[in-house]
């Protein structure tokens, strides 16, 4: 500890603490404009001077660290002296616009004009002519406003790591660029608006909507919608609208955000919005009250099960809605309705996961978290293009490489973005990761490189493992991926040499026949390296929304209770019987394949679906169609009008993330609140209060005053949540499970010290081809994702202008040979077909994919790349094959 | 990564290129390697234009945009192509003195051209400098790597004429 002054005040601190974060600890405040707690201090701007006793000059405050017996003044007369003549200078070349300037109210050299009592410059000189550039959707530049004080460019370099922009020219010339003075849309730019949230001035302004000032509007913390890293954000509203979204500086994002999170938030007050229940009367919507919708769902539900019995009921609960709402979904169609026919799209993501590592480790979640990543020497990617799907995760990813030296795989059939960071770069076929898994094995065993002790005290079944990877081989993994047997045998010593290896997998990895195998095989892989149960490694499947890790948790699947209790164990059966007062079946539920499959057989009568939107996301499009529209009843519960709402008989209005209050569970098991922002539009609901008014009405009577009050009954049934309540996740900063009694941290990384099973298990897999291969008739292979500018089936990203704007359409990325080899031309309109139909899209030629392989992004109804994809399932959890399938391309002769 | 068009085959054909490879492979894992890089490449192509810097970037594994601001900020490198005798007058103080500003004044009426411009035959690039320490020859310029010393501002037109002469005979 170093002994110090400060004002004249004695204080400690430990060595190596700069002048400013000892002055920030004791509240008080040394202005700056370049420094950033997440950069190494630069020391740019120099208005963090401070007087430091005997030094010969005044000090930057970011960058001095304190020493002994040093005595600093923060505002005495030199200091002020000095930090006036900076504004001067500053203000030399600045416009003088605060009254008009967008960002007025919420700009450091404003306000740091206001506390020095500066009005304008003595000085006379140039002046910068810059002209704005507006090219980038989202922002704009202003490079008049720009103090040049380089933190955009850090930020963009050291933590988003797009290298978009950089500082050109010297002297008066000097500003802040993309490479070539090009305009910003025509750089590496991703519009993550990183630089913008952080930049001083109003050089770097949000473009607006709806005018506003600072001064004028509310800020509410909440939890970001879109994917599964759960970001935490503000949303700045006016006059019941939100109009602004800023990153928030806590867990799990520190400060960053990406573009869907912190521009895609005009749907929320889209004239779309469905706004009034809707009743279909001969083909076309009618307008309701809440009162007749409610009428005749329960009416219809009555009369259903009892002409067919529970089972012929169904549910759809959402990864996009509440924990909250989950629950009492679940709770509708277990206790209410009695059936365990309750399931949602985890089914087509993680299903496998859930079923895979649930078996070797005893927890189907993320094992570590999203932090940890920067503790990992090395990363391991495969099945995910993280950059563009989790894009916070992809940024501190690439941190860890540049900052830490971290050593990074990737394993993907596309060379993503990702690949050109990585130490090895394995571009492998679609669905071949299990005989890519068992070829790094084999390297690892022959070559003796895995954890003895970890195999030996923490696990069982290596000698099961042994024998199938030593009749495997590294070569013959080779072949089947088709990649350089001596590029696996480099990722097998990297992954084994590293002290600390993550492994980061997505849908590239669930969404096959083999799902559960490829999941399996990863955890082996992890196993064998004993990189799981401490922190900076780990088995990481990254779930794709916002809350499908809590969906899952809450039970929203047909086997299980909240907590992953088995819906067959007589045991939990009681219990949950008598939590809710109802008899209940021990049957497990149809899962969403299943229940399609038996409302097209006529066995499933009624179909009750809250924010999910199948008719775009599942595999075989056609054959989804066909199934909704053999329903006898079919309920939709939304906030726009959706593909699949549109063949519903009943649509419910609900209410976004930003006008209701709950929680989603991020991916890391992160616990986090959403809060009420502004009031609902039109008359639309929350889904949790329509859940409890349909439950009231089929003769539930329990009333829910707030969302909070749920979550008391999920703690009290759920193991893994039982220490959660509203408070501790306010103060706490959300809260990871498990976290099983109110006194309990929560944990980060799971695993420690024993598995949730005992012992992990390792289960041997040998590669088994995907259902579907290319043939003479269908020769290439399609694979299908995700993309940084649209989500999932655009009921919410197709509502925002500018990311229409950047993404606005349905494409297919072929190879430059194939397309030649077809006269195919880059974006011109072709056809694509396979056995279960036909699409027109827009070709990309690129040759990030190889010659016998195309990608399609899924998320347009329009060219839906799912009227393609093969719906054969994975046995033992019923993911779809969604990752593979057989096509044929042709040109369109006119 | 690798743009659609042609281009990285050409550029495997292309002597300057090759070239460029081994100086990148030379340097690749130094830290700081990057200047040493560019000014080695401004002596193959003659300058840097937009295809090099890039070339350059992926090579070393550096940010085009730090590549790009390197490029910028340092006045040695130039982004336009240059004449084949660039002219370099010394404005430094003992030039400057004995001279240095009216040779600069006659060769930019000579050339026909401003500091920093190349003449339409592609000839002659006319650029001003600081001190290159031969202020015992003042005024001086250099001609590429030629230093020409004690001039006055009627050796312009001479000084002119012997390199458009060299030029001819060389052709």
């Amino acid at each position: 500890m170093v002994t110090f002054k400060i004002n004249g005040q004695v204080v400690k601190a430990p060595e190596g603490t700069t002048i400013l974060e000892a002055a920030k600890k004791m509240g008080i405040e040394i202005p700056t404009f370049c420094y950033d707690s997440r950069l190494k201090p630069h020391g740019t701007c120099r208005i963090c001077v401070v007087e430091v006793e005997k030094a010969k000059s005044l000090q930057a405050a970011c960058s001095t660290p304190i020493a002994e017996g040093m005595s600093i003044w923060t505002e005495s007369e030199p200091v002020v002296e000095a930090r006036k003549e900076i504004l001067n200078l500053l203000l030399s070349n600045h416009p003088l616009d605060c009254l008009t300037c967008d960002k007025s109210g919420n700009c450091t050299l404003q306000a740091l004009c206001q506390k020095y009592n500066i009005t304008g410059s003595t000085h006379q000189g140039q002046k910068s002519r810059y002209e704005r550039d507006e090219s980038n959707p989202f922002y704009y530049v202003d490079l008049n406003k720009c103090i040049l004080c380089r933190k955009c460019v850090l930020v963009c370099s050291e933590l988003q790591c797009s290298d978009a922009i950089g500082v050109a020219d010297r002297g008066f010339a000097s500003h802040i660029t993309p490479p070539f003075e090009k305009d910003i849309e025509h750089s590496n730019c991703v519009s993550c608006g990183n630089c913008v949230a952080v930049c001083p001035t109003g050089a770097l302004v949000p473009k607006r909507k709806e005018k506003f000032s600072y001064g004028e509007v509310q800020i509410v913390q909440t939890t970001c919608p879109y994917c599964g890293v759960g970001c935490q954000m503000e949303l700045l509203v006016k006059n019941n609208k939100v109009v602004e979204v800023r990153p928030v500086f806590a867990k799990p994002n520190d400060g960053l955000l990406c573009v869907k999170g912190r521009f895609g938030f005009n749907f929320i007050n889209h004239p779309d919005r469905l706004k009034k229940p809707l009743i279909k009367k001969n083909g076309t919507f009618v307008e309701a009250t809440w009162e007749e919708a409610y009428q005749i769902i329960v009416d219809k539900i009555k009369e259903i099960k009892e002409k067919y019995g529970s089972d012929a009921l169904a549910g759809l609960a959402s990864a996009r809605c509440t924990n909250e709402e989950n629950y009492l979904m679940q709770k509708l169609f277990r206790a209410v309705i009695r059936t365990n026919n309750i399931d949602h799209c985890a089914r087509l993501c993680h299903a496998s996961t859930v079923a895979g590592l649930a078996t070797t480790l005893g927890s189907g979640a993320m094992t570590n978290s999203i932090a940890e990543v920067l503790d990992a020497d090395v990363i391991f990617v495969t099945g995910s293009n993280t950059t563009e799907t989790h894009p916070v995760i992809g940024a501190k990813i690439r941190q860890a490489i540049r900052h830490n030296g971290a050593k990074l795989i990737v394993a993907e059939p596309r060379r993503i973005d990702l690949a050109k960071d990585a130490d090895v770069f394995l571009q492998i076929k679609p669905g071949t990761n299990v005989a890519l898994m068992n070829g790094l094995m084999s390297v690892i065993l022959e070559e003796g490189l895995y954890d003895e002790d970890f195999i030996r005290n923490r696990t069982e079944n290596f000698s099961e493992l042994k024998k199938i990877i030593t009749a495997f081989s590294a070569e013959k993994a080779a072949e089947i991926c088709d990649v350089d047997v001596q590029d696996i045998r480099k990722a097998a010593r990297i992954y084994a040499a590293g002290e600390k290896g993550a492994i980061y997998y997505a849908m590239g990895i669930t969404q096959h026949s083999t799902g559960t195998q490829h999941v399996m095989s990863i955890s082996n892989l992890a196993l064998l390296c004993g990189n799981i149960g401490k922190e900076g490694v780990g088995v990481n499947p990254l779930r794709g929304q916002n809350n499908v890790q809590g969906a899952c948790d809450m039970g929203a699947l047909p086997n299980v209770y909240p907590g992953y209790q088995k819906v067959n164990s007589p045991e939990v059966q009681e219990k949950f019987e008598k939590a809710w007062g109802f008899k209940l079946s021990p049957n497990a539920g149809l899962t969403l394949p299943e229940m399609l499959e038996k409302a097209e057989n006529n066995e499933l009568k009624l179909l009750y679906i809250m924010g999910e939107n199948p008719l775009v996301s599942d595999p075989d499009i056609n054959h989804v169609r066909k199934a909704l529209e053999n329903l006898d009843f079919l309920v939709v519960q939304d906030i726009f009008l959706t593909e699949t709402a549109q063949l519903a008989d009943v649509i419910l209005p609900a209410v976004s993330f930003a006008e209701k209050d709950g929680t989603f569970t991020n991916t890391e098991r992160r616990v986090q609140l959403i809060q009420k922002a502004i009031k609902p539009i039109g008359d639309a609901k929350p889904d949790w209060v329509i859940l409890m008014e349909i439950m009231d009405r089929l003769g539930y009577k329990k009333e829910y005053l707030h969302p909070s009050e749920i979550m008391e009954e999920i703690a009290a049934v759920t193991p893994q949540y039982g220490g959660i309540n509203y408070f501790r996740i306010k103060q706490e900063g959300g809260l990871q499970w498990p976290c099983p009694t109110k006194d309990h941290p929560g944990t980060k990384y799971l695993h420690q010290g024993h598995f949730t099973r005992g012992k992990a298990l390792f289960m041997a897999v040998d590669y088994q081809q995907p259902a579907e291969n290319a043939d003479e008739d269908y020769p290439l292979i399609l694979t299908t994702g995700r993309i940084l500018y649209q989500y999932h089936t655009r009921t919410m990203t197709g509502r925002v202008e500018g990311l229409n704007k950047k993404a606005p359409e349905s494409y297919i990325e072929i190879h430059p040979e194939t397309a030649n080899k077809h006269k195919i031309e880059d974006g011109e309109i072709i056809r694509v077909i396979s056995r279960r139909g036909a699409i027109f899209t827009k070709a990309r030629v690129v040759d990030i994919v190889n010659k016998n392989i195309v990608f399609m992004p899924f998320h347009y109804a329009e060219g839906a790349a799912n009227v393609l994809t093969n719906n054969t399932l994975d046995e033992n959890c019923k993911i779809p094959e969604l990752k593979v399938c057989a096509v044929k391309i042709e040109k369109i002769e006119i | 990564m690798s743009c659609n068009c042609q281009c990285s085959t050409d550029k495997k054909n292309d002597p300057r290129f090759q070239q460029l490879d081994e100086i990148i492979k030379q340097h690749k894992e130094q830290a700081g390697s990057l200047i040493p890089v560019l000014h080695k490449a401004q002596g193959i192509f003659g300058y840097l234009p937009e295809e090099v810097q890039i070339y350059i970037a992926e090579g070393l594994n550096v940010p085009l945009s730090e590549v790009y601001g390197v490029v910028s900020f340092y006045s040695l490198f130039t982004t336009v192509p240059r004449g084949k005798y660039v002219i370099n007058v010394c404005l430094g103080t003992a030039c400057y003195v004995k001279g240095s500003g009216r040779i600069m004044e006659n060769l930019k009426k000579e050339l026909g051209i401003s500091v920093g411009e190349t003449t339409e035959d592609g000839l002659f690039t006319l650029e001003g400098c600081r001190c290159i320490g031969a202020c015992g020859l003042a005024p001086v310029l250099t001609v590429n790597d030629q230093v020409h010393g004690r001039l006055t501002e009627d050796d312009v037109p001479r000084l002119i004429r012997l390199y458009k002469l060299k030029e001819e005979q060389a052709s």
